[in-house]
C-alpha cells in the first residue's frame, strides 16, 4: 500500500468519525430549534422540520400578560451581572493579597480556599435555606446573589492568584520606589496587566448563575422572582410534553445569545484555564 | 582574618540570641501583658495611648453589643430550646453558631491585644524605643493592607460557605426531621445516632451503599468516557492535512457553549418513552425496539452516562487542542527520522504530553461529576423509584441529599450524609493537591 493510499484511507476514516460526531452534537440542538417553530403544543407532534412553521410560541413568551418569561430573563440578567461585578471585585482583592503579600494566616487561608472549592456550596443547601430564612433573605434576589458571589470566591481566587504570580514583582517594587501607595500599585500597575484573567473570572461568574438550578430553586419561591433555569424547568415539569414547544422557544432564546458570547470568548477560557492549570 | 569574616555573622546571631535570653532588669513585658487583661491598659503602660484607646473602645463596644446575645446564643446551642412552640431549635442553632463565631473573633482580638502589649514591653525591657504614632500608622498600613483586602471576601465566605458547613456539621448530630421541627416539637442532640442509623438500619444501609456504588460508577464511567472522547477527537481534528479545522472545532464545542440545564431538559424530552423522538423515530430507523429510558434504572443510567459524555467532552476537547497546538513539530520530525510509527508517536509523545498538561483539570472533572446534581435531577429527577430503597435508582449522593431534605424532610440524616460526602471529597482533594506542583512551589506543605 503506497503512502498516498494510506493517507487517503486515514483521512476518510477521520472525516467519517468527525461527521458522525458533529451529527450527534448538532442533532439535539437543531431538533429543539425545529420544535420551537412547530404549530402544536406537545412533544409528540413536534417535528424537526415542521410543515407550516409558526412564531406563535415566541409571541406567547414575549407577551408579558400571558407568561413570565421576559421577567425571568430580566431577573437572570440582573442576577448574573451583579454576581459578576461583585465576584470580580472581591476575587481581585483576595487574589492580589494572597499573591503579593506574606502575612500571618496566608497559608492556612489558601489551604482553606482549596478545600472549599472542592465542596459545592449547595451541599449545605439546608443551611443556606435556614440562614436565608433567619435573615429574611428568602425569596429575594439579594440572598441568591450573595450565595453566588461567596461560592465564586475560592475557585476564582486560586485561578487569579496563579495568573498574578506570573506578573513580575519588580514592577510593584519600582512603583513603590516612585512613591506609589499600596492601593495605587494594585489598581494602576497590576490590575491593567491582569486583564485577561479578569475577563475569564468575569465570564465564569456571569455564566455560573445562569446555569445554576438548585440554589435558585431552593431560595426563590414566587414565580415572578424565578430565574430562567427555574422558570423553564417549571414550564416543562408541570405537564411534561404538553408545553414542550413553548419550552423549546424559551430555550432557544437563552441558548443562542449565551452560545455566541461563549464562542467569542472561548479562546480566553482555554488560555486562562491552562495558564492556571499547568501551574496548578 | 578570613575565618573571622565567615564566623562573624554567625557569632552575631549567637550574641543576639543571648541578648534575648538575658534577664533584663525591668519587667515591662510581663507587666504590660498582665495589665492588658483589661484591653488597652498594657498599651497605656507602654505609653502608646492611641493604640490603647482603640483597644479599650473595641473591647467595651464588643461587650456592650454582645452582653445579652452571647449567653442566649450559647444556651440555645447547648439545649436547642426548652419549650416547644416557643423555641425554634433550628434558629437557636443558627444563633448559637453565630455566637461561637463572634466569640472566636473577640478572643482573637483579645489575644492580639495581649501579644502586642507584651511585645512592646519586651522592646522597652531591651532598651529599644516603642514606635511613635506616626510609625504605628505606617506599620498598620503596611501590615494591615493584605488583611484589609481579604476582609470583604472572607466575611462573605464565612457566612455563605463556612457557616453552612458548620451548621450542617452540627445538624448531623441532631434528630431534626419532620417530627422534630418548629412549631410542634423541639429538635435535640442525639450524638452519633444518625451515622449509626445509616450503617445499622437495613433500609438506610442498603440505600447508602447502593447510592455510593452508583455514584462511584457514575463518576468514573461518565468522566473517563468524556475525557477519552475529548482527547481522541482533539487529536483526530488536529491532523495536519485535515481541512476545515476551524468550523469543526466550533461545532464540537457547542455542547459546552449552550447552558447545560437547557440541553439536559432537551434530552429528557428526546428520551421520553412514549413521545420522545428516540423511541419514536431514531430507534425504529435502526431497527431497534423502543427502550424504557425513564422507568428502568439500568436504561436511565446508560442514558445519563451518554448525555454526560455529550455534555462534557467539548471542554476536554478544547483543553487538549490548546495543548496539542503548543507541542513543537520538531518532536514528531525527530521521531519520524528515527522510524517511529504513528502509534509509537501517539503513545510516546502526544498522550504523555497531553495528560501531563491537563492532569489537574482532569481531576477537577472527576470531582465535578461526583457532585453533578443538575444532570441527575433534571433528566429524570433521580428516578425511577425503587421499592428496596429510599433513594431513586439513579440518585447520586448529592441528589439523594436533596431528596432527603426537600421531599422527605429527613434533615438530620441528610446532614449526616453531607458530612460523609464532604469527607470523601476533602480527602481525595487533599491527597491529590499535595502532589501537584503549584502546591510545592507555594512551600505550603
Amino acid at each position: 500500500m503506497s503512502n498516498k493510499q494510506s493517507k487517503i484511507i486515514r483521512l476518510t476514516i477521520s472525516y467519517i468519525i468527525i461527521f458522525a460526531m458533529i451529527f450527534i452534537v448538532v442533532y439535539p440542538l437543531l431538533w429543539v430549534i425545529g420544535s420551537s417553530f412547530n404549530p402544536g403544543q406537545s412533544l409528540s407532534g413536534s417535528k424537526m422540520f415542521p410543515e407550516n412553521p409558526t412564531l406563535a410560541h415566541y409571541q406567547f413568551l414575549f407577551d408579558s400578560e400571558k407568561s413570565n418569561y421576559l421577567l425571568w430573563y430580566w431577573n437572570s440578567m440582573k442576577i448574573s451581572i451583579t454576581t459578576m461585578v461583585l465576584s470580580v471585585i472581591s476575587v481581585a482583592f483576595t487574589a492580589y493579597a494572597f499573591s503579593r503579600y506574606r502575612f500571618i494566616g496566608r497559608k492556612n487561608g489558601l489551604l482553606t480556599f482549596l478545600i472549599l472549592q472542592m465542596i459545592p456550596n449547595f451541599a449545605a443547601l439546608i443551611a443556606i435555606f435556614v440562614l436565608a430564612n433567619r435573615t429574611g433573605l428568602l425569596d429575594t434576589h439579594l440572598g441568591l446573589i450573595l450565595v453566588y458571589v461567596g461560592g465564586q470566591i475560592p475557585m476564582n481566587t486560586w485561578l487569579m492568584k496563579g495568573y498574578l504570580d506570573t506578573i513580575p514583582k519588580e514592577l510593584d517594587e519600582s512603583a513603590k520606589m516612585d512613591g506609589a501607595g499600596h492601593f495605587r500599585i494594585f489598581l494602576q500597575i497590576v490590575m491593567p496587566l491582569a486583564k485577561p484573567i479578569i475577563s475569564v473570572v468575569a465570564l465564569f461568574s456571569f455564566i455560573a448563575p445562569l446555569g445554576d438550578f438548585i440554589l435558585a430553586r431552593i431560595l426563590l419561591r414566587s414565580p415572578e422572582k424565578f430565574t430562567l433555569a427555574v422558570g423553564l424547568y417549571e414550564l416543562v415539569a408541570k405537564q411534561f410534553g404538553n408545553e414542550f414547544t413553548k419550552f423549546a422557544a424559551g430555550a432557544v432564546l437563552v441558548a443562542v445569545p449565551i452560545a455566541l458570547l461563549f464562542l467569542m470568548f472561548q479562546k480566553y477560557f482555554v488560555s486562562g484555564l491552562t495558564a492556571g492549570g499547568t501551574k496548578g | 582574618m578570613i575565618e573571622n569574616q565567615i564566623l562573624s555573622p554567625i557569632l552575631k546571631e549567637e550574641a543576639n540570641k543571648h541578648m534575648e535570653d538575658l534577664k533584663t532588669t525591668t519587667h515591662h513585658g510581663r507587666n504590660a501583658a498582665l495589665l492588658s487583661i483589661i484591653p488597652g491598659f498594657g498599651q497605656f503602660y507602654n505609653r502608646q495611648f492611641l493604640k490603647g484607646i482603640i483597644f479599650l473602645v473595641l473591647a467595651l463596644s464588643f461587650g456592650f453589643v454582645f452582653y445579652d446575645s452571647l449567653p442566649v446564643g450559647f444556651w440555645g446551642l447547648f439545649t436547642l430550646g426548652e419549650i416547644a412552640r416557643l423555641d425554634n431549635s433550628v434558629f437557636l442553632l443558627v444563633d448559637g453558631i453565630i455566637a461561637v463565631l463572634v466569640t472566636i473573633i473577640g478572643l482573637g482580638i483579645f489575644a492580639f491585644n495581649l501579644y502586642d502589649a507584651y511585645n512592646n514591653g519586651r522592646k522597652r525591657d531591651q532598651g529599644f524605643p516603642v514606635n511613635s504614632i506616626r510609625q504605628q500608622y505606617h506599620n498598620l498600613l503596611d501590615n494591615g493592607f493584605p488583611y484589609l483586602m481579604i476582609t470583604p471576601g472572607f466575611f462573605l465566605l464565612t457566612f455563605v460557605v463556612i457557616f453552612p458547613i458548620l451548621f450542617v456539621g452540627l445538624l448531623a448530630f441532631t434528630n431534626y426531621d419532620l417530627y422534630h421541627q418548629y412549631p410542634a416539637n423541639l429538635a435535640d442532640w442525639v450524638g452519633f445516632q444518625n451515622f449509626v442509623d445509616i450503617f445499622k438500619l437495613d433500609i438506610w444501609r442498603n440505600t447508602f451503599f447502593a447510592v455510593l456504588a452508583w455514584t462511584i460508577v457514575w463518576t468514573f464511567g461518565a468522566t473517563t468516557l468524556q475525557v477519552a472522547l475529548g482527547i481522541f477527537l482533539a487529536i483526530l481534528v488536529n491532523q495536519k492535512d485535515l481541512k476545515g479545522k476551524a468550523i469543526i472545532r466550533t461545532l464540537m464545542i457547542l455542547p459546552w457553549a449552550v447552558p447545560s440545564f437547557i440541553t439536559i431538559l432537551i434530552f429528557s424530552g428526546m428520551f421520553n418513552e412514549t413521545f420522545g423522538i428516540i423511541n419514536k423515530s431514531i430507534l425504529p430507523l435502526l431497527n431497534i425496539d423502543p427502550q424504557p429510558w425513564m422507568t428502568n434504572e439500568m436504561w436511565t443510567r446508560f442514558a445519563l452516562i451518554m448525555i454526560q459524555t455529550w455534555l462534557g467532552f467539548p471542554f476536554i476537547f478544547a483543553m487538549t487542542t490548546g495543548v496539542l497546538q503548543s507541542i513543537p513539530d520538531e518532536l514528531y520530525e525527530a521521531a519520524t527520522v528515527d522510524g517511529a510509527s504513528i502509534m509509537q508517536k501517539f503513545f510516546s509523545i502526544t498522550l504523555p504530553l497531553v495528560l501531563f498538561a491537563t492532569a489537574p483539570i482532569l481531576i477537577t472533572q472527576y470531582t465535578f461529576n461526583f457532585n453533578n446534581f443538575n444532570v441527575i435531577f433534571l433528566f429524570n429527577g433521580g428516578g425511577p423509584a425503587l421499592p428496596s430503597q429510599n433513594a431513586g435508582g439513579t440518585d447520586i449522593l448529592i441528589s439523594w441529599i436533596y431528596r432527603l431534605t426537600m421531599t422527605s424532610a429527613q434533615y438530620g440524616k441528610a446532614a449526616a450524609v453531607t458530612m460523609i460526602l464532604s469527607l470523601i471529597v476533602i480527602s481525595v482533594a487533599l491527597w491529590q493537591f499535595k502532589r501537584t506542583k503549584s502546591f510545592q512551589e507555594e512551600d505550603m506543605m
